[in-house]
């Protein structure tokens, strides 16, 4: 008994959901609805949004130093560590023992995080900075009013 | 043939403060037990500076100050969340695995695979780095007792890289000489003694014993282990533990309690979380069992007792599990003494679709629909906006008797209100 149970193969899944379309018309004798071909599964925004939930956080943001880059104080932004950073990209790292929300910018053989801001000034990663990419910032969630 | 891998998270507690405040990299830290009781996870710069495992916060206070070690009550919302990330992340590489505690995972390998165990290894703990912040050590054996003494020397010695593994019988005597018999996994702190006052002091020694002597001396689990030593495999990977049989909520207070509406208002409480945790894992209780204890390290007068009470139906209704709660420890409740701890059990589990059906609850079955609706529609509410969102009148509003957890980090990972804040 034990080894039937220990393969799993009786076991039913009893944590998941699933989402199943919801049919407008009723069920009749006679014509089906025409739009019955049409239902498609329900919008998910996680879907749209997340990658790759094990690898995905949520952060918030807030400061002005990138509000040229839509970011503004109070917004959400969505991380995934499973990326890797490219040039351009706009990252969560660590620089020196603190988090911080830059873009990422390679000139030569430098290494800037770059504030979208022009009040703030630049900061360059030497060997002398404790340095490290959290994560990619994919999606900027602001709201639209308060 | 199999190998098994035993992947453990490096001090796991403290490595999840470290994803979310990198100040602390490289420095001292510490998390505490409930209550902010004594250490239970060190880095290894707390290590280093001499705080011992089970250190009491209270007598350590000026140390830590001291040798400016950062402390931290523990959080398991966050290490519950980046447990299940850790446990996501290492399942993309092997199809069976056993998740064998919060922070230690079995995985395991067998044909193409063990040709490459090495740089498996050393991919696994890059994906997991990356994914999530926590560094692991892997250790390979054709035993999950081998496993397990080769992630020690993954995790201890550097020369390792975090990776190493004991899969070649003829040449793990010299490695296994280096383990003290005492740090074998399955090989408690009495047993170990037993087995140094005879002068077998490593697991190599162990290993070499007669069969008979071992099951004599420390029962077959003590052969258990021996025979998993030299490569044969008695345990197996468990792949899915059946649903717990009970379920215990028991918690010791911040300060003692001695008002019978205090202890009403936290065993309500334990009560609804035990209800939750009953409702997820989707079983009904047939019975409760309340306790109450004082604190027995003072020289105060003692009183402990506990009651249980048998339901005719299995049930998972939370205010009828409160009522049964709050008449059980108004039974108990004895005036004059300082209580330290109460606690509910729920005993008997069956599944909830998968039981003896009763003459009671058919005569009652409008009823249940109704009462299924509303736990459905609470714990939804509690899942989304927070634990505790709705709660019982019972529960109390000020919980004096709430755990101290003074230096709690945020919930980085499961609250909106308490993700990173970040420039």
């Amino acid at each position: 008994m034990n080894n039937i149970r220990d393969s799993g193969f009786f076991l039913p899944e009893i944590n998941s959901e699933m989402m199943l379309p919801f049919y407008l018309s009723e069920v009749a004798a006679g014509f089906p609805s025409p739009a019955d071909d049409y239902i498609d599964k329900k919008m998910d925004l996680n879907e749209h949004l997340i990658r790759n939930p094990t690898a995905t956080f949520f952060v918030r943001a807030y400061g002005d130093s990138m509000q040229d880059a839509n970011i503004q104080s109070g917004d959400i932004l969505i991380v995934d560590r499973a990326l890797d950073a490219a040039n351009n990209s706009i990252v969560i790292a660590v620089f020196n023992g603190e988090l911080t929300v830059k873009r990422l910018k390679q000139a030569g053989n430098k290494l800037f995080l770059m504030p979208e801001n022009k009040d703030f000034p630049k900061l360059e990663v030497t060997e002398d900075t404790s340095f490290e990419i959290w994560g990619v910032v994919t999606y900027i969630i602001h709201k639209a009013s308060l | 043939m199999k190998i098994l891998a035993l992947v453990d998270c490096n001090n796991f507690y403290v490595s999840c403060e470290r994803v979310f405040d990198p100040s602390l990299r490289n420095r001292p830290a510490v998390v505490l037990s409930n209550n902010d009781g004594c250490v239970i996870a060190r880095s290894q710069e707390a290590k280093d500076v001499g705080v011992p495992m089970g250190a009491p916060a209270f007598k350590y206070k000026v140390f830590f100050e001291k040798h400016g070690v950062s402390v931290f009550s523990s959080n398991y919302a966050l290490y519950g969340d980046m447990s299940q990330r850790v446990v996501n992340t290492l399942a993309t590489f092997a199809p069976s695995m056993e998740v064998y505690s919060i922070d230690e995972s079995f995985l395991e390998f067998g044909g193409h695979d063990l040709n490459n165990l090495e740089s498996i290894g050393h991919e696994m703990r890059n994906k997991v780095l990356k994914w999530t912040g926590i560094p692991v050590s892997v250790g390979f054996g054709p035993t999950k007792t081998l496993a397990k003494a080769a992630n020690r020397f993954a995790k201890k010695e550097s020369w390792t890289n975090g990776v190493f593994g004991l899969c070649d019988l003829d040449k793990n005597d010299k490695f296994l000489e280096k383990i003290p018999v005492s740090d074998l996994w399955g090989i408690g702190r009495k047993t170990g003694k037993k087995l140094i006052d005879r002068k077998i002091t490593t697991a190599r020694l162990f290993k070499n014993l007669p069969d008979l002597w071992i099951k004599e001396n420390l029962t077959i689990t003590g052969l258990h282990t021996a025979l998993e030593l030299r490569g044969i495999s008695c345990f197996s990977l468990e792949n899915s533990p059946p649903p717990k049989k009970t379920i215990v909520t028991s918690r010791s207070f911040g300060k003692p309690i001695s008002t019978l509406q205090e202890l009403e208002e936290s065993v309500a409480a334990y009560m609804t979380r035990a209800a939750e945790k009953l409702r997820r894992q989707q079983s009904l209780t047939g019975g409760i069992m309340i306790f109450l204890a004082t604190n027995p390290h003072n020289s105060l007068p003692q009183y402990s007792n506990s009651t249980t009470k048998m339901f005719p139906v299995a049930t998972d209704y939370t205010p009828d599990l409160i009522t049964a709660a709050l008449n059980g420890i108004k039974s108990i409740y004895r005036p004059g003494y300082k209580f330290k701890k109460t606690g509910v059990v729920l005993l008997d589990l069956v599944h909830k679709h998968n039981r003896q059906a009763n003459l009671l609850e058919l005569a009652d079955s409008e009823s249940k629909v109704k009462k299924n609706k509303l736990m459905k529609i609470l714990d939804a509410a509690n899942t989304r906006f927070g634990k505790g969102t709705l709660n019982y009148a019972s529960e109390g509003i000020n919980q004096p008797w709430q755990m101290t957890r003074n230096h709690k980090s945020p919930d980085y990972t499961t609250c909106w209100a308490e993700i990173p804040k970040i420039k």
